[in-house]
């Protein structure tokens, strides 16, 4: 039995996706800021991939600071209202709170952190000063969170900054890779609006970069190109049926989800194929939408999940089944997906091998592929002097983010292969300061 | 359990729980919900001359999670036209003729005071308590906190009453003042029956930055007020210790100043209280909290064997010594349970920028529990006190307990420092870091300057 019902309006969509995160309201903040210790050399901040100082930001927001709390975070990180709702916490900053030490609750960082930001936002507040734009131009492709953090790192070091972007909205895999219980589009688009406004970058939206001319353009007209695509389209796994009807890629669902939200109709019977966080996050949205059955199937082991363990849990709490080691082997149905023939696997030195004779079929209604996505092989191959690994992500320098010996920088999700969107906004403002070096030395 | 019964100077009350003048006690209708709830006694609201007041009375110091850590006033004495209250302290007596009412005075001249020590008399008052001690508005008038800083028209005063006082009379003292036992002695002098403090001590509790006016604000203005609460309960503490203490004195003492739970009245009657009275915490609360004053007083009691109020009142007296009788032999030093810590590192910031030096991170990073470096360690417990952890860092004892010397008897034998840089100077065995030190050390990046 489901535990949701199909939302039929928006109202219903926003109650079966209430956010994990709410905003706090000011006596919250008040109350939960007044427990942080104010650790020594906190280990919050060593956590936090943007190295945010925490146990300032949250001492700014007790003495009623609250712009000076924002400041605090955008000046590690461009994406600090999204983080805070989409970061998995538990892991990183929350996690390393000494109060879990203590088995206490550990201070609320991320719904902190997005109070602060969340004040700035709303009241269109100016937090930086940019220096005049000097000569040096740089171009970015892709307006998601590497390319944002980059931009704006750019800018405050007075360098002009054009963003080419495929879709007509930035903010890149937040709006179609993350649950909209995480985030909304609306409350996004908020941050990546500011950003463009009080940053002073072009984005040129509907403008994917998929020839030659382009990149050539790219090259001529600007002194540096920063890289910052994300991943593709879900990949194909291979096995027969994937073209059926009803089989989709994980990220292409939630995107279209985040869009049309109630609009969406979600059958009976999903069954989402993967063990990790996009998984969960498909599988749980597709038992918040009102599907009746949601089974996730992995192919190796409850341990091996690449998912964090709260994300499981999350899925597991709104209904959703777990069959591990079961690899698919074919999608069964004539235009229409109607089940998956699975076969046992076990795990031989590391390696996944299906168990001959074990083979078994589970209905089902839709298929979600949630099994990896693909690279921008397409556009790195257009670029002299590129370099990938066998898996198709991008070499760069580890410091500098400098691609080779080009005048390319790359960072976020094209070059990890596939990580949070505090990974992607630490990476782009990183590769900011390489860029800064380049062109000083040009 | 334990009796809780109290004569205070031979006014009676079934408990040591008053309410104190203020207003709780503005009128027979919360004295009698009072003493139905249990308290033992009330202090009326001051009579005298009914004042007029201002709007917007009342400031408060709150400290994060905590609402009126400290809390501020500049009400002035009752609002009430004196035949009014005297009708409703009859009416309370009648009902609840074991409790304590105990009738607040403040009147100017010598025949106003006979006047109205006869009238609270007729009343049915088991006594009464001059207030010497408001230290707003009511001074600016001559009285109040005017009086209780010169103990001669203090002592004047008292003398008046006390030439028609049939009923104990408390004299209660303002803190606005150097040395509370002057005003004491005045008082005994005067040859009042007890005395109560502290009253309020002035302040400022805060100031709207957007608006540069103080709170709290009337019509865009404010004045200095009376300071009390939690935040005041250490500076009531010492004066009650002080009056307790002095053999000029050696008066009954109802003990004012942020007591909130039974804890607070423990202590106040250890340094020598024998009833306490309680304001703030019942303005926060209100008069429900004294399930938890008595339950826990008379429990504490029972546990410490104390079968009165009188027999454990003063009892922390003689441990209370000047500083130069205590032992110089002493030796505490620091430990940390590394089971406990959950590497704040709160220990180690606290002493190496407010303390001594005395405490250190590991080299590795990674490993978050600092050690105490004993040579340095000077016992001072800030530690601690700093540590979130209950019983994570102890002091621990390190000399052996046979020695025990002062700072009075190193005088006399000659071994304390006399001259600027004397070999005998207490600190010189510590390593103390060189000043250029302080620049060349790998601080945490979010220390830097940005």
């Amino acid at each position: 039995m489901a535990e949701f019902n199909a939302p039929a309006n928006e109202a219903e969509f926003d109650k079966n996706f209430a956010q994990l995160k709410p905003h706090m309201t000011k006596t919250q903040a008040y109350l939960e800021s007044s427990r942080c210790l104010f650790c020594y050399d906190a280990p919050c901040i060593k956590a936090c991939p943007t190295a945010i100082d925490i146990p300032l930001f949250i001492r700014q927001i007790h003495s009623g600071n609250v712009n000076g709390a924002a400041k605090t975070i955008y000046e590690s990180n461009y994406l600090g209202n999204t983080c805070g709702k989409v970061c998995p916490t538990e892991v990183l900053c929350e996690g390393a709170c000494v109060f879990v030490e203590a088995n206490e609750k550990p201070l609320e960082i991320g719904r902190l952190q997005t109070y602060a930001t969340q004040q700035v936002l709303a009241n269109d507040k100016d937090l930086f000063t940019l220096p005049e734009t000097g000569k040096n131009k740089v171009a970015i492709i892709g307006a998601g969170p590497a390319g944002l953090a980059c931009a704006c790192e750019l800018r405050l070091h007075g360098v002009a900054v054009d963003i080419y972007e495929a879709k007509t909205k930035a903010s890149g895999l937040i709006s179609h890779g993350v649950a909209p219980y995480k985030i909304q589009n609306e409350e996004a688009w908020g941050e990546t609006d500011y950003l463009e406004r009080k940053f002073g970058f072009r984005i040129f939206y509907g403008h994917p970069v998929t020839e030659v001319t382009q990149t050539k353009y790219l090259e001529d007209n600007y002194d540096a190109v920063f890289i910052g695509t994300g991943l593709g389209k879900t990949s194909q796994m291979g096995i027969p049926g994937e073209h059926l009807q009803n089989v989709f890629g994980a990220v292409e669902l939630i995107e279209k989800l985040r869009d049309q939200k109630n609009k969406l109709h979600f059958p009976g019977n999903v069954i989402v194929l993967g063990g990790g966080n996009t998984a969960m996050d498909a599988a749980s949205e597709a038992a918040r939408m009102g599907a009746k059955e949601v089974t996730l199937v992995y192919r190796r082991s409850k341990n091996e999940m690449g998912a964090y363990e709260f994300e499981y849990d999350l899925a597991k709490s709104v209904g959703v089944k777990a069959i591990f080691n079961a690899a698919p082997v074919e999608i069964l149905g004539d235009e229409k997906a109607k089940g998956i023939k699975f076969i046992r696997t076990k795990e031989v030195q590391g390696k996944v091998e299906p168990i001959a004779g074990t083979e078994f079929v589970l209905d089902c209604d839709w298929v979600v592929k949630a099994t990896g996505q693909e690279k921008h092989r397409n556009l790195f191959s257009l670029i002299q002097g590129l370099h990938t690994d066998a898996a198709g992500k991008l070499l760069v320098d580890a410091a500098s983010y400098r691609c080779m010996a080009t005048k390319y920088f790359a960072g976020g999700d094209a070059v990890s292969g596939g990580q949070e969107v505090v990974n992607a906004a630490a990476e782009g403002k990183q590769a900011a300061f390489g860029i800064l070096t380049f062109l000083n030395k040009e | 359990m334990t009796q809780l019964n109290t004569n205070f100077a031979g006014i009676k009350s079934p408990n040591p729980f008053w309410l104190a003048s203020a207003p709780p006690t503005n009128s027979g209708y919360q004295i009698m919900k009072a003493f139905d709830a249990g308290w033992g006694g009330a202090v009326w609201k001051t009579l005298g001359v009914p004042v007029v007041n201002v709007s917007s009375r009342y400031g408060a110091l709150n400290y994060r999670d905590t609402r009126m850590m400290g809390f501020n006033n500049i009400e002035l004495i009752t609002d009430r036209p004196l035949k009014d209250n005297l009708r409703e302290i009859e009416e309370v007596k009648k009902r609840f003729p074991e409790h304590a009412v105990i009738a607040s005075l403040m009147v100017e001249t010598r025949d106003q005071w006979h006047q109205i020590m006869q009238d609270v008399t007729n009343a049915g008052a088991d006594g009464v308590e001059l207030n010497f001690g408001c230290p707003h508005g009511m001074c600016e008038r001559g009285m109040g906190s005017a009086v209780g800083q010169e103990p001669r028209v203090l002592k004047t005063i008292v003398e008046w009453v006390m030439e028609v006082a049939t009923i104990p009379v408390i004299v209660k003292l303002t803190p606005n003042i150097t040395d509370i036992t002057k005003p004491a002695l005045a008082a005994k002098e005067g040859g009042a029956n007890a005395i109560s403090l502290i009253n309020t001590i002035q302040s400022i509790v805060g100031v709207d930055i957007d608006r540069f006016v103080p709170y709290p604000v009337v019509d865009g203005k404010s004045t200095n007020g009376g300071y009390c609460g939690p935040a005041v309960k250490p500076i009531a503490m010492n004066m009650v210790k002080n009056c307790a203490q002095h053999p000029g004195v050696q008066l009954p003492i109802s003990g004012i100043g942020g007591v909130e739970n039974w804890r607070d009245a423990v202590e106040f009657i250890l340094l020598g209280a024998s009833t306490v009275q309680v304001c703030t915490a019942v303005m926060h609360y209100g008069f429900g909290i004294i399930r938890e004053l008595t339950e826990g007083l008379s429990r504490y009691m029972d546990e410490k064997g104390f079968s009165s109020i009188e027999q454990m009142s003063g009892k922390a007296l003689p441990n209370v010594k000047h500083w130069e009788d205590l032992n110089l032999q002493y030796k505490v030093v620091a430990h940390i349970n590394e089971e406990k810590c959950i590497g704040c590192q709160l220990c180690f910031t606290a002493c190496e920028d407010g303390a001594h030096q005395a405490i250190r991170l590991n080299s590795n990073p990674a490993i978050r529990i600092p050690a105490v470096f004993e040579e340095n360690c000077v016992g001072c417990n800030l530690c601690s006190l700093v540590c979130p952890v209950e019983n994570c860092i102890t002091m621990e004892r390190r000399d052996d307990g046979s020695e025990n010397i002062n700072w009075k008897e190193r005088t006399l034998a000659g071994t304390v420092p006399v001259s600027f840089n004397d070999e005998l100077a207490g600190g010189l065995h510590h390593t103390v870091p060189m000043p250029m030190e302080a620049l060349q050390k790998d601080l945490p990046r979010h220390y830097k300057v940005k």
